[in-house]
This record gives structure tokens, C-alpha cells and sequence, in this order.
């Protein structure tokens, strides 16, 4: 490139005439830019020699020569004074400017990530389900998005107001959308597990659940007793509300009913409103698949009774329920602890050890003068849910964090008021990866060992789960645990091994 | 209904824990996670009420099908007295309303020039006292009177302006005609060689403009705006900074008739070549088309009860207002921001202007800003790089309710651009709608000193979605 003569110029101004260079506008205000922060310069312009350019640069005080066409670039720079220096670093920084600008092609970047369940949906094929796990707060307009789209959707999040809980139901049920949740913990759609869900072998039972933990018992039980679950469709613990009128619970059973692989319907519930479950038995009369209720609540048969019960309908044979190693009975405390990772498995642990034992306080009490203080200490028989939304507000669930549970393990084993020792390990997809590797030690510590307390634990669990269930029992065994698979049978077990045998 | 077994779900969206996205991830089924993140402060409870209105969705897609099914063809040219029926001393401007107390150097610029080429005053200076005492002179939107107006947007009655039509509805928009760069009008310049252009357009650019518009129209022919849309798109415009493309097309299908109207039109062939010299020469001229038809198209979707989509983003230099298709004429406004990008000459950010126009109507029905990635040309208006234009235009999807079909970006494998703002996932999402635009000086007079990117203050949207919840709330 040649270059002409520099004119004359006022002092400390260069301007020079780059004929048939060229770069576009928008590169050359760039170049003007980074050129204008160079120590030393006053004012810098790189531009072609347009006329409304040179105008400007005339404006600014510089000279362009008159022969300059709209073909040449123009570098137009004024120093802060006349020295040599700042001028080379200036015209350096033009050419480093401009053999940047004109760098080659940079990687086209990454797609990032879609920002809501509506743009994660948009032109998605249909049969996929949307999976919301955000605040409480937040939830409904995610779980609408899918809705929205013609999706299913399970909401995970807890803390969702009973009101948007209904709006998303009733906008569900007018376009035939299930929605499970919210606080649904546990769902198998078609075998795919969804939130805390068990591994099970497809089959001829149909599970509609409006519990967890209760829904992950059944699920552990028919697995060992070799019956498949071809879907388990959580609805939420409120379903069966009177407010929410078992909306999802209808069209949960809709579903099963259509699905041929299906032979029998198991609903896993607390006993339900009774306006609700007289219109629930009325559409389930509707239904070309038998319906049985698993309902738990005093006075009715314990999950396991009711795994039996269903093994029955099929004309399946009951097989005994695993246990493994064996607790020596308490020789010194009183009490019975539980401290529980599942809601339902601590619900159905106090009903059945309650009828033995009488009163049990808990944070989820059975009746309102059942309730733990804040300290969940209590002297008598205490079992704990630590997976009740107060205790998981700001931290993740136990089955995924067992600081807590652990903690208060380690209080309640140095108490020696602490007869028996109850605790539930639920194993699946979503769950802590190795719980007996922290169970377990904490079961070997001094206060137990020492004074010999017994320790019953419920390991909730198939098999195929990716925890492996039967390393986890051998570890928890190997700690000196008798573990069951039955929670109504390890609480049995618990009551036994008091010091009164179980006698208040 | 056919029985079948319950499918295993062929994908999860899973948005929240990613331990239970992993989860799914790990019974081989394919998972799409969402990168949630907390809604704009305050917005948890409105986002839910309109998230819960039962009209949201359909009032929505009916906004998108409106929008889309609007076609502009430009079927005239005429004085703004007579197509927005403007008297003496009335002005037109752009952005929300404004008053002069508040309003902007530029703003004041153009007015005060506006005001000295319809005769209200001789020299422009003697116009700010009209302005303060404010007799016999008043202000008013352009959107209130089917206009746009692109920086300040100052229209007064013998100032020419082009007229979009919709075929099928006879619905009609309406904008002047494109002065050029550099020391014009819109940016607030309003020395003699601004007013003498303007005089020019209004005795030789108007009037042939005219001629010609009707000769294509009387012979049967169509100037299909959104036709040309569709073209420049695939040629390196967005429509908003860059309007290169456009206006050569447009050049192309109304030059035969420039020639041949001319005479009748009492022009004489150097005027033709003049106006064919000053159009070819002004990379925006087509700008002043692109706004309108795209004010067009949105106001198709005016009035939409319940659906949350934005119909309009203004801006007088004072104030970034919005207009939602479900709360009727209200403005939703924020102080205007100063825009991010390259300067003229020595200017720099201590003598812009905060954002100021109509342009981004174009924005708005999913071109200018949100169509970047098909203008890599001009992508370093923002010290940005390809990769950047292409990122901000599939961020523009995450805040829009549909994609354009005719309107497509041939680097993104012919995708839609972003079309509809959802005042609620702007909400959601945090992301702002991405404008292009060119810095005014913020001294009257001083005209245009650079172009970059500029967003729309964040507090309007939260503003307009508690109206939103409110509308839908008081059902």
C-alpha cells in the first residue's frame, strides 16, 4: 500500500490518505475508537473519504487533502503534543485495529439453554412430560407452560397455593392433561422414573398415588413379591382434598383404565374426603379395570396388609417379607425413636407402633396434641418426618441431604432414655446415592454400640434400584441394623424389642 | 378411544433440580433443562394471576395470527394535513406523550425546526419561547394518529408522509419520508441546509413520490412492503440500522414509474434524477417503509383483551414507553437509556441523548435488534461479533410468543425471527428486548453523534404486567 505525504497540518495533526484502502463504516468507527485510547492522542478518526466524512474531520479540525476520493481511507490523528512516540503507537494501534477487524470467522457458540418450560417446549414433538421442580412460588407458571403446550407436567415443588393447585387441575382436566403433583415426590410414567422413584419391571398393576413415600412402600413390596407396575401416576398429597376433588386422581385413572397392560388399579391415599371418595368409587365403577383403595389411617390395614391384599386380587401367592440380621431387645431407655426420611413411612410407623405403644409425638403428629416443640425432643415416644416442609425449607430434601436425620441419630442415640431405634432408608432414582455409607457409620458409634440399642431400619427398595439395595442392606446389617422391607413389619419389630415389650 | 399401554415419555423438560433432571438423564431418556432463574423482584404473585387468566392463551395466539396476517403495500404519499388530518401548529412526535418542559434537546430540535418550516416562525431559536408559552402549538403521539416517526419523529402538516394499507382490512399506517444521516431533522439538527432539505422534499420528493406510488397503483401493480421485508431479510438488512437492501428495492420497483410520471407531475428530468440520487444515497431511506408496515401489523393486535404481547416500544428521548395488546391505549414508561456503542467523530457518551424514537416498533414485530444474526454486517455496532448476533436474536425467542414464517433468517436455518414480546417472559426471564438504534446529540441542533444497541428500562414491564393481573383479576 502506498501512502501519500502527509500535509501539512496544524500541530501535533497527521492525517494521511490510504488510497483504495477500505474497511466498512461500522469497522472504521471501531478502529477510530481503540485509536482514541492510546496515551498521548488528543482526537483520532479513521474513516473512508466521504463527503459527509470529510466534513466532519474538517470539522474537527483536519486538514484532508482535496484529492482525497470516497475510495481512500482517511487516518486523521491529533497528539496532546508534538512528540514522535504517541504518533507511532497510534498508527500502530490502526494497523493492529484494523487486522483485527478483519480476523477471521469465530466460533458460532454454544445454543444456550432455554430460560422457561415454554421455550423448552416450543415445536417439541408431543409425549414428552414436563418435570418442574422450581420454589413453590414460581411453579404454577412453569407447570401452566406445559399445559400451554399439550404436555403433561409432574410439579416436584412444594409450597404451591392450594388455589393455583386447582386452576392447574381444572385447566388440565378441559383439555385432558394430567398434572401429578404438586408435591409429588414420586411418579413411574411408562416405566421412566420420575422424582424419587423406584426401578420396577413393567407389569400388571397401575398405581395412582396421592403419597410419595407410600406409593415407593407398594412399589418395593410388589417388586419382591415379582408383580411389574406398568405406571405409577403421583397426584399430590391434596388431590383428594375436598377443595381439589381428586381432579388428577380421575384423570390418573382414566389413563390406567385405558392402558391394556394394566389389570388391576391400585390408589395409595390417605383416606379422602368423604364427598371425594364417594364420587372417586363412583367413576371407578365407570371403569372396565377393578379398583382397590390403599388408604392408610387408623383402624385400616397397613401398606404391607394392603400389598397382600392386592397380591390376593391378582391370585398371586404372599411371599414373607425380607428381613435381615437381627436386633437383640433393648436392655436399658424407654422409648421408641423414629426418625424418618419418608412422610407416609413415619405416618404408617406411628399408627401401627401407636396401637402398642399408645401416644407418639411427632412433628407430623396424628392428632394436634401429639405436636413436637421446635426442638423435636419430646420424653416419650417421638418419631420425626425430617422431610416435612418445615425441615426442608432452605435445604434439600433428606433423601438427597442426611445431615439433619444424621444429627439428630447421633442426639438421640447418646439419650439414654432411647430404647429402640427406628429409621427408614428409601432407595430409587432422585435418592442420595450410597446412604449406608453414612448410615451405617453413625450406627457404629460409641452410644449405640456401647450400651447395645437396638436398631430397626425399613430399606425401601427393588433391586434393580442404582443404590443396589442388597449391598445397602448388607452394610446397614454389617453395622449391627436389622433391616426390613415391610415399615409396618420393622415397626412391629421396634415395639417388640422395647424393654416392656411393647406394653405402654 | 384406542387402548394402549402408557408410553414412557419420549423427553422430559425438567426445570428446577438438576439432580433429578440427572435422574431421568440416567434411565436413558432424553432431558431438556430449562435454566430457570427467580422472575424480576416482585413480579411472583402478577406473573401467576396472568399466568391463571383463562383468556391468556387463545387472546395470545389470536394476537400472533393477527399480526401475521397483516400484509403492507404502500398505496400513497400525501402531505401529513391531509392523511392525519394535521392543522397548524399541531406536532406529531415519537414516543410516549411529552410535553416541552420535559422533553429532550433533540426533541426540542426538531420541533423548533418543524416549527420554522411551517412559517410559525422565521428563525428556529425564536421557537422554543412558541413551545414554552405553548399557545397555539401542541404535541402529540404519532402512534396516536397512525404514525411513526423514527428518532424524534416530528411531523407537521406539510411534511410528506407514505400511507401502508392493509388490503384486507383497509387499515392504514402512516411515516415521513427518510431525510439521510448526518445533520438532519429527526436527530434534532435544524440549521438552514436541514430546513432546505426538507423544503426540497416537500416540493420535489413528495410530489414525485406521489406520482409514482399512483402510477404503480393505477396500473394495477402492488408495492408490497412486507414483500420486500421478506427479500431484504435474506440480503443482510435488519431493518432497522441497515436498510440497504430495501432501499434499492424499492428504488427498483418505483423508478420506471418516477420517469414516466414525472412530467405529468409538472417535474422535470433532473429533479427524477435528483430524488433517484437522494433515495439511492440514503441507506435508510427504506426505514421510514419497514416502521409503518410494522405498526401495521401490530396494530392488528391492539385491543386483544387478556393477551400480554406488546403492540408498541417507543421512545420521545425522555421516556422508553410500551403499549400492550390487553390494556388498551395505556403507556407503560421508564427513563430512556442511553444507548451502548460507536461514536462520530469526537463525540462521545457525555453528548448522546438517551434513547429517542418510534424505530423500534421494528423490534416490536421482530425485526431491527431481534433479527441480528441476519445482519452480520453490522454486528460491530456493538463491539460484538457474529456469534454475538446470532446468541441476541435465540434470546429474542426466549422472550416472544411465536415465529414469523415469512419473515426468516437464512443462518439460523431459516427460522422465523422472534415475533410478539410477552410481557410476561420478559418478566420471567429478566431478558430485555434488544434494540438497535442511532444515538441523537443531546443538545438541540447537534443531529446525529453514533448508533449502537440500547434496551428498554426493565421496570415498565413489571409495570405493565400488575395491569395485566389487575385486568385479569378484576374478571
Amino acid at each position: 500500500m502506498t501512502v501519500k505525504p502527509t500535509t501539512p497540518a496544524p500541530t501535533g495533526a497527521h492525517v494521511e490518505v490510504r488510497p483504495g484502502a477500505y474497511a466498512d463504516s461500522v469497522t472504521l468507527l471501531q478502529v477510530s475508537r481503540s485509536v482514541q485510547q492510546v496515551p498521548g492522542v488528543a482526537a483520532a478518526q479513521v474513516a473512508m473519504a466521504t463527503p459527509l466524512n470529510v466534513e466532519v474531520l474538517t470539522g474537527m479540525g483536519f486538514a484532508v487533502p482535496a484529492d482525497a476520493t470516497p475510495n481512500d481511507m482517511v487516518v486523521a490523528i491529533r497528539l496532546v503534543d508534538e512528540s514522535d512516540g504517541p504518533l507511532a503507537a497510534a498508527l500502530a494501534a490502526v494497523d493492529a485495529a484494523l487486522a483485527q477487524a478483519s480476523r477471521g470467522p469465530a466460533e458460532t457458540g454454544a445454543v444456550a439453554a432455554p430460560r422457561t418450560t415454554g421455550a423448552a417446549l416450543r415445536g417439541a414433538p408431543p409425549g414428552g412430560v414436563a418435570l418442574v421442580s422450581v420454589p413453590g412460588g414460581s411453579a404454577f407458571v412453569e407447570a401452566m407452560d406445559a399445559l400451554d403446550a399439550g404436555f403433561d407436567v409432574m410439579v416436584f415443588s412444594d409450597n404451591v397455593p392450594l388455589e393455583q393447585e386447582i386452576h392447574l387441575k381444572r385447566t388440565a382436566a378441559e383439555r385432558g392433561l394430567l398434572v401429578m403433583g404438586p408435591d409429588c415426590g414420586t411418579a413411574v410414567v411408562g416405566g421412566l422414573g420420575l422424582g424419587f422413584a423406584n426401578a420396577v419391571a413393567p407389569g400388571p398393576v397401575g398405581l395412582v398415588a396421592a403419597s410419595g413415600t407410600g406409593c415407593q412402600q407398594l412399589l418395593a413390596l410388589l417388586d419382591h413379591a415379582g408383580v411389574g407396575v406398568s405406571s405409577a401416576l403421583g397426584v399430590g398429597g391434596r388431590d383428594l382434598s375436598e377443595a381439589v376433588g381428586g381432579l388428577s386422581t380421575r384423570e390418573a385413572l382414566r389413563r390406567l383404565d385405558q392402558d391394556p397392560a394394566v389389570e388391576l388399579i391400585v390408589l395409595v391415599s390417605k383416606p379422602p374426603a368423604e364427598q371425594v371418595a364417594d364420587d372417586i368409587g363412583e367413576y371407578a365403577a365407570t371403569l372396565a379395570t377393578p379398583v382397590v383403595q390403599a388408604l392408610l389411617g387408623p383402624g385400616l390395614p397397613d401398606l404391607t396388609a394392603a400389598a397382600e391384599q392386592v397380591l390376593a386380587r391378582l391370585g398371586r401367592s404372599v411371599p414373607s417379607w425380607p428381613v435381615a440380621g437381627t436386633a437383640s431387645p433393648a436392655s436399658s431407655g424407654r422409648f421408641l425413636r423414629g426418625l424418618f426420611v419418608g412422610g407416609t413411612l413415619c405416618d404408617e410407623a406411628m399408627l401401627v407402633a401407636g396401637q402398642a405403644v399408645g401416644p407418639i409425638r411427632s412433628n407430623i403428629p396424628l392428632s394436634p396434641d401429639l405436636a413436637l416443640g421446635p426442638d423435636l425432643h419430646h420424653d416419650g415416644h417421638t418419631m420425626v418426618d425430617f422431610g416435612d416442609d418445615a425441615l426442608t425449607a432452605g435445604r434439600a430434601h433428606p433423601m438427597i441431604d442426611p445431615t439433619l436425620r444424621l444429627e439428630h441419630l447421633a442426639r438421640a442415640a447418646a439419650d439414654p432414655d432411647t430404647a429402640v431405634l427406628l429409621l427408614d432408608v428409601v432407595l430409587g432414582h432422585g435418592a442420595e446415592p450410597d446412604p449406608a455409607a453414612l448410615l451405617a457409620p453413625a450406627l457404629l458409634a460409641p452410644a449405640l454400640r456401647e450400651v447395645r440399642r437396638p436398631v430397626v431400619v425399613s430399606v425401601v427398595g427393588t433391586a434393580a434400584d442404582p443404590q443396589g439395595r442388597d449391598r445397602q442392606v448388607a452394610a446397614l446389617v454389617e453395622a449391627g441394623a436389622e433391616v426390613h422391607l415391610s415399615t409396618a413389619g420393622a415397626a412391629r419389630r421396634a415395639v417388640a424389642l422395647l424393654p416392656t415389650g411393647g406394653v405402654a | 378411544m384406542t387402548a394402549h399401554p402408557t408410553p414412557s415419555p419420549s423427553e422430559v423438560i425438567a426445570s428446577g433440580a438438576d439432580l433429578l433432571a440427572d435422574a431421568v438423564a440416567a434411565q436413558a431418556v432424553p432431558v431438556t433443562r430449562v435454566d430457570w432463574r427467580p422472575p424480576m423482584p416482585g413480579t411472583e404473585a402478577d406473573l401467576a394471576t396472568v399466568a391463571g387468566d383463562p383468556r391468556r392463551r387463545d387472546a395470545n395466539a389470536r394476537a400472533v395470527e393477527a399480526v401475521l396476517g397483516v400484509t403492507a403495500h404502500l398505496v400513497d404519499v400525501v402531505p401529513a394535513a391531509d392523511a392525519l388530518d394535521l392543522q397548524r401548529g399541531q406536532f406529531l412526535h415519537a414516543g410516549p406523550p411529552i410535553a416541552w418542559e420535559r422533553a429532550s434537546g433533540p426533541m426540542r430540535g426538531a420541533l423548533m425546526g418543524g416549527a420554522a418550516l411551517e412559517g410559525l416562525v422565521g428563525d428556529p431559536e425564536d421557537a422554543a419561547a412558541l413551545f414554552e408559552a405553548g399557545s397555539g402549538v401542541s404535541l402529540e403521539p404519532c402512534h396516536h394518529r397512525g404514525a411513526v416517526g423514527p428518532m424524534a419523529g416530528v411531523v407537521t402538516p406539510s411534511m410528506w408522509v407514505f400511507v401502508l394499507e392493509d388490503p384486507a382490512t383497509g387499515r392504514r399506517t402512516h411515516c415521513t419520508l427518510n431525510e439521510g444521516l448526518g445533520k438532519v431533522l429527526r436527530y434534532g439538527a435544524y440549521s438552514p441546509e436541514v430546513l432546505t432539505r426538507l423544503r426540497w422534499m416537500g416540493e420535489v420528493l413528495g410530489p414525485l413520490l406521489q406520482a409514482a406510488v399512483r402510477s404503480v397503483r393505477d396500473a394495477g401493480g402492488v408495492l408490497d412492503i412486507t414483500g420486500i421485508l421478506t427479500q431484504m431479510l435474506q440480503m443482510g438488512d435488519e431493518a432497522h440500522n441497515r436498510n440497504r437492501a430495501g432501499t434499492l428495492m424499492l428504488l427498483r420497483d418505483l423508478a420506471p414509474a418516477m420517469v414516466t410520471s414525472a412530467g405529468p407531475a409538472g417535474l422535470d428530468p433532473s429533479d427524477v434524477a435528483e430524488a433517484m440520487r437522494f433515495v439511492g444515497g440514503n441507506d435508510h431511506f427504506f426505514l421510514n417503509l419497514a416502521m409503518p408496515a410494522c405498526k401495521l401489523a401490530l396494530d392488528a393486535a391492539r385491543g386483544i383483551d387478556g393477551s400480554t404481547m406488546v403492540v408498541a416500544m417507543a421512545r420521545n428521548g425522555t421516556d422508553f414507553g410500551i403499549q400492550v395488546a390487553g390494556t388498551g391505549d395505556e403507556w407503560f414508561t421508564g427513563p430512556a437509556q442511553l444507548a451502548d456503542g460507536l461514536y462520530l467523530g469526537s463525540y462521545g457518551p457525555d453528548d448522546a441523548n438517551p434513547d429517542i424514537g418510534d424505530s423500534a416498533i421494528t423490534e416490536t414485530a421482530g425485526i431491527g435488534g431481534f433479527a441480528m444474526a441476519t445482519a452480520p454486517a453490522i454486528v460491530r455496532f456493538v463491539g460484538g461479533s457474529v456469534p454475538d448476533a446470532l446468541a441476541t436474536t435465540r434470546r429474542m425467542h426466549e422472550i416472544t410468543l411465536g415465529e414469523n414464517p415469512r419473515w426468516t433468517v437464512p443462518v439460523l436455518e431459516f427460522q422465523g425471527v422472534p415475533t410478539g414480546i410477552d410481557v410476561t417472559r420478559v418478566c420471567r426471564t429478566g431478558i430485555l428486548p434488544q434494540i438497535n438504534t442511532g444515538m441523537a446529540g443531546k443538545q438541540a441542533g447537534v443531529g446525529q453523534v453514533g448508533a449502537g444497541l440500547v434496551t428498554p428500562p426493565a421496570e415498565i414491564f413489571p409495570k405493565a404486567l400488575a395491569r395485566l393481573a389487575e385486568l385479569a383479576g378484576g374478571r
